[in-house]
């Protein structure tokens, strides 16, 4: 309603402060007395740590101090944490050796911190760093995490035998079998999800500093929840009691999953800060990032999908190996297994699914939630299996995957889901108008006429996000609820400040927020600000991940705004001498409905604020707070179909063609749910073609800088055609389901469907890079020459 | 960065004099290999010594020896310069072609040679056109200048001045990119000389460095056509091999990428 309202493109209003270089970013904030700190990291990605002489380094020209592992053992500090607790088959708990903040005794992944220098610039903590003379004993270091459970693999920790942290399953794997074995056809695949790093355009960052007369700390932090940090940093690693520690994230550039845990850095600045008594600044630079920030994905997959003799799927097994990284950071332990196997069920009526991760440790950058977490890793294997199924038996895949579709609403899935609804067919109906699916072999009759091969390939996902109803995770093994919190403080002359627990990021919160508001009373979006990111002035909240902030974040808005008008109209009704349920609130206006009488926005809010005419059972002011747990996960889904061109010269692949269809339920501001749209479906083509992680068997890290790493640009990119449907979803005051990560989601498979469709092969592994393409076109060139 | 003192030549000599007074000093051209190395830490010259406003490595200019391109040019302004596109467009578009703009407003063709990145483009030009290379103490034909991965025939005080490129017949440059550093994983510059002479330089992909294809530069002086080289396998014995490509991928890349500059050449 109204061009401010709910649906409207608004354009971003936090956009003016960030494209004229007036945003507000932790690197940007100086402190009086602030000074800076270098981490000083393992070279090694396995070594024991013999010994260490700071001296040199503390005798160096403007260094403050150095800080060891040992000094934070020495000072209490705990170790880092993982945040959900998960089984393996036999009953046993998952074996998380300790994450000390800097361990003083062996470092297990190059780039790990062993101690911080502290001086009064930077480049004089550089010099000092250099100072430092640390003596290892190298060791032999695991990085194909593929061996990490063979006999004389080298061992990560020594509490966990064959690295294997957890044997976790889902599902009956007894009627699975069962199902497979009676299967008319079985199709098996190897399946891989390349490891990632999540590259967010901000660096990490931190100031951290200690005010003694008031025993009171303060974060500056890149973090996607504060209030999360300020919980753990008091709960677990003893910094300060909650009320004597304030987190601020400000301006973040970006996060991707990567910024929402609490890192051995942060911790070390926040007790150094005290210890030395001065503020520190860390900022990483860009090979901090890459070796530090936790990774994405890294699965390995074996699966299996039996379908009857009318190609409907009887059962799924899926049998994956995860790699967790060298500790178990946050939510590792839960973004390989509940945010992963219980997506595999996908959009189809598989009945028998049964999936087992093997959760190990390797010499490497832990392994964490990035965006998607798990989903993407789901969709691909259910996508790539239903792909190859269609090949294999030469049916339509489009047609495949209708005959299997649910279509009736809610549907149990045999792997914990319970989805509410969604339009499954109408989103693949759209996605073959858009692509125009009956001229793709007249398109591919083109390309060959140009000596390329052109490849379509299909992804049909369905994702779970709005995370998450608290009960729910409790039971399943979560250390914290995942509600959110929202004020809303209704200033005097009208206008509105809102405080939200979710954290803006680049998701744009403080224009979609507004909007929500707008939408209610009708007030343009300029008179409403967004407050977030500080936990002084927000009470509590879980953050931004997992697409929740739409949800649930706007959820607990939504709650919070019911409340607010409550009394408005309460004491509209109360003015106009009127029944408080006669008020409608509509343009920025309280009138009483069918007649003439009414009173404007600020009219009424002074009242409250007066105080002076207010019904004698009312509070003055208007100001109202709400938590919201959303009732069930929400389920966005969609159909992505993408074409490619592979020159067979070079086995350059092109994107040439990429349609999304998604149901993201009600859309709030369509402009930015398309710069979502965009924003994953480019991290899922840079999955897809060219995010390349590579360790050498040392365990040193190959690409640890854009010299190396490949990220995708623009002109990799073609233009995208995006299309919606909009099923309100059933469960939540404002019908939406969260679009954050739908394109990181279903665009691997779908790209890697086409690069298949075209190359004639199953045999090639994420990222299809130039020479893996052309690799796979020698090894095949037998078979084509024999089409 | 460790701390380093910078100073502006005002002429070769007074470069070369500053350089020799400087405990550790290095020249320095754009800067956009050295100062992102520096800033590394992988590199800590004392002093570096800025060439790029000596005004006599300045100009281009095409006269009858060829086309001259003084040392200090921008790579902005090889690619935007109408004698360029005029006299020899393969370096225009070869200009055009390296780093980012950010790089080619700052980059300079006497930084690249000098520095001889084996990644680098302008090294594919300079043998392929069998350019001249004019430096503070003498002149060097291509085939004597590069010597090596990172390694030419400049002493560690001399400065190259300007490169003088004969005009060809006909010349192409094609590129294929590392995907992520966008520099060359393989590129091949093939010219027709104005003596008929054929010349065909590969940069990116030699262990030594850019090298030339002796076997197809036969092929094509006895017959000017994609089908003369893309024939031609190279050994991939002295070709690099990375996580960016394999000797094998690349060696087929030269024949790929040769036969598409022969076409392009026309």
């Amino acid at each position: 309603m109204g061009i401010e309202g709910i649906g409207a493109r608004v354009l971003r209003k936090e956009d003016r402060r960030f494209i004229t270089g007036k945003g507000r970013y932790t690197d940007d904030i100086v402190e009086r007395d602030m000074t800076h700190g270098v981490f000083v990291r393992s070279p090694h990605a396995h070594a024991k740590v013999l010994s260490m002489d700071t001296a040199a380094a503390e005798a160096m020209p403007g260094v403050i101090g150095v800080v060891t592992g040992q000094q934070l053992i020495d000072g209490a500090v705990g170790n880092i944490i993982c945040g959900w607790m998960i089984y393996s088959k036999d009953g046993s708990p998952m074996k998380a050796a300790p994450w000390k903040v800097m361990d003083p005794e062996v470092v297990r992944h190059v780039g790990q911190p062993v101690a911080l220098v502290v001086a009064e610039t930077r480049a004089q903590a550089a010099d000092a760093a250099e100072k430092i003379v640390i003596e290892y004993e190298e060791l032999p270091a695991l990085t194909d995490f593929s061996k990490a459970m063979d006999d004389g693999a080298p061992q990560v920790h020594e509490d966990v035998p064959n690295n294997l942290i957890c044997d976790w399953q889902l599902g009956e794997e007894a009627a699975t079998d069962e199902a497979l074995a009676t299967a008319a056809h079985v199709i098996e695949l190897d399946l891989e999800q390349n490891r990632l790093v999540p590259n967010a355009i901000e660096p990490r960052a931190a100031i951290a500093s200690y005010n003694e007369a008031e025993d009171h700390f303060t974060l500056n932090s890149t973090s996607q929840n504060p209030h999360v940090a300020r919980l753990v940093l008091s709960a677990f690693y003893n910094i300060a009691p909650e009320h004597k520690l304030r987190v601020i994230a400000p301006d973040v550039g970006g996060g991707f999953g990567s910024k929402i845990y609490i890192y051995p850095e942060e911790i070390t600045c926040l007790w150094a800060a005290k210890h030395l008594g001065r503020p520190i600044k860390w900022v990483a630079d860009r090979t901090e990032s890459f070796m530090t920030d936790a990774h994405g994905r890294d699965h390995v997959t074996k699966a299996k999908l039996g379908l009857d003799a009318d190609h409907k799927f009887i059962g799924l097994k899926v049998e994956t190996t995860a790699n967790i990284g060298a500790y178990m950071s946050l939510f590792s332990s839960a973004t390989p297994t509940y945010l992963y196997a219980c997506l595999l069920a996908g959009q189809y009526t598989t009945p028998n699914i049964y999936c087992n991760v093997k959760l190990v440790y390797s010499h490497t950058t832990p392994v964490d939630a990035y965006r998607g977490a798990g989903r993407p890793e789901a969709t691909f294997v259910v996508e790539r299996m239903v792909e190859a199924a269609a090949r294999q038996l030469g049916v339509s895949p489009a047609e495949l995957r209708r005959k299997n579709f649910i279509s009736e609403f809610p549907y149990q899935t045999p792997v914990l889901m319970n989805y509410d609804k969604a339009d499954l067919h109408g989103l693949l109906d759209k996605g073959l108008a858009a692509i125009d699916y009956d001229g793709f072999a007249q398109r591919k009759a083109a390309a060959a006429a140009r000596g390329k091969l052109r490849g379509i390939g299909f992804s049909c996902y369905i994702e779970a996000c709005g995370l998450a109803p608290s009960k729910a995770v409790g039971q399943l093994g979560g250390g914290v609820g995942q509600w959110e919190s929202a004020e809303v403080r209704v200033n005097p002359v009208g206008t509105i400040e809102l405080l939200t627990g979710s954290h803006s990021h680049g998701q744009g919160h403080e224009t979609t927020f507004a909007q929500v508001i707008a939408e209610r009373f009708g007030l343009p979006t300029d008179n409403v600000q967004i407050v977030h990111g500080d936990t002084d002035k927000v009470q509590f909240g879980m953050g931004t991940y997992g697409s929740r902030s739409g949800p649930v974040g706007m959820g607990a808005i939504a709650k919070a705004l019911d409340k607010i008008e409550a009394k408005a109209k309460k004491l509209a009704g109360h003015l106009l001498e009127a029944d408080e349920n006669d008020i409608v609130i509509e343009g920025g206006e309280l009138k009483v409905a069918g007649t003439d009488k009414k009173l404007a926005w600020h009219e009424m809010t002074l009242g409250a604020y007066t105080a002076h005419n207010i019904p004698d059972d009312m509070e003055p002011g208007l100001s109202e707070k709400a938590f919201y747990d959303p009732a069930n996960f929400t389920f966005p889904a969609g159909t992505f179909i993408c074409e490619v061109e592979i020159d067979p010269n070079t086995g350059v692949t092109q994107v040439v063609k990429f349609v999304a269809v998604d149901d993201f339920g009600v859309i709030v501001n369509p402009n930015i749910v398309e710069g979502q749209v965009h924003g994953g479906l480019a991290q899922g083509i840079g999955q897809a073609l060219f995010e390349a992680c590579h360790y050498d068997d040392a365990g040193q890290l190959l690409t640890a800088s854009y010299m190396d790493y490949c990220m995708p640009r623009a002109d990799d990119l073609p233009n995208f055609a995006l299309d919606h449907i909009e099923t309100p979803n059933p469960n939540n005051p404002l019908g939406v389901k969260g679009c954050g990560e739908a394109g990181a989601i279903g665009a691997p498979a779908a790209v890697m469907n086409a690069v298949t469709d075209a190359l004639g092969t199953e045999d090639i592994t994420m990222p299809a890079t130039p020479e893996k393409v052309w690799r796979a076109i020698q090894a095949n060139r037998p078979a084509m020459a024999a089409e | 960065m460790y701390a380093t003192n910078y100073a502006k030549a005002a002429s070769v000599q007074d470069a070369v004099a500053k350089l020799q007074a400087a405990e550790d000093g290095k020249f320095l051209g754009g800067g956009q290999t050295l100062i992102a190395t520096m800033k590394q830490r992988l590199a800590a010259p004392s002093d570096v010594i800025d060439l790029t406003k000596i005004p006599e490595l300045h100009g281009i200019s095409a006269g009858p020896d060829g086309l001259t391109i003084g040392a200090a040019s921008t790579h902005a302004t090889v690619a935007g310069s109408a004698d360029v596109q005029r006299v020899i467009p393969a370096v225009s578009e070869l200009a055009s072609m390296i780093g980012d703009p950010a790089v080619r407003h700052m980059g300079t063709i006497g930084g690249v040679l000098a520095n001889n990145d084996p990644a680098a483009d302008y090294p594919a030009a300079t043998l392929g056109l069998n350019a001249t290379v004019h430096t503070s103490k003498g002149t060097y034909g291509a085939d004597d200048y590069f010597r090596g991965m990172f390694e030419t025939a400049l002493d560690e005080d001399e400065i190259i001045t300007k490169v003088v490129f004969p005009v060809p017949q006909k010349a192409a440059y094609e590129k294929f990119r590392n995907q992520a550093s966008r520099y060359a994983l393989c590129s091949v510059f093939v010219a027709k000389l104005g003596n008929g002479e054929c010349r065909v330089a590969v940069s990116g992909s030699g262990q030594d460095g850019v090298f030339r294809v002796k076997e197809m530069e036969a092929a094509l002086n006895a017959q000017w056509s994609p089908d003369a080289v893309t024939g031609i396998a190279v050994n991939p014995d002295s070709i690099l091999s990375d996580i960016h490509g394999s000797a094998e991928y690349r060696a087929h890349l030269i024949s790929v990428l040769a036969g598409r500059a022969v076409a392009k050449a026309g």
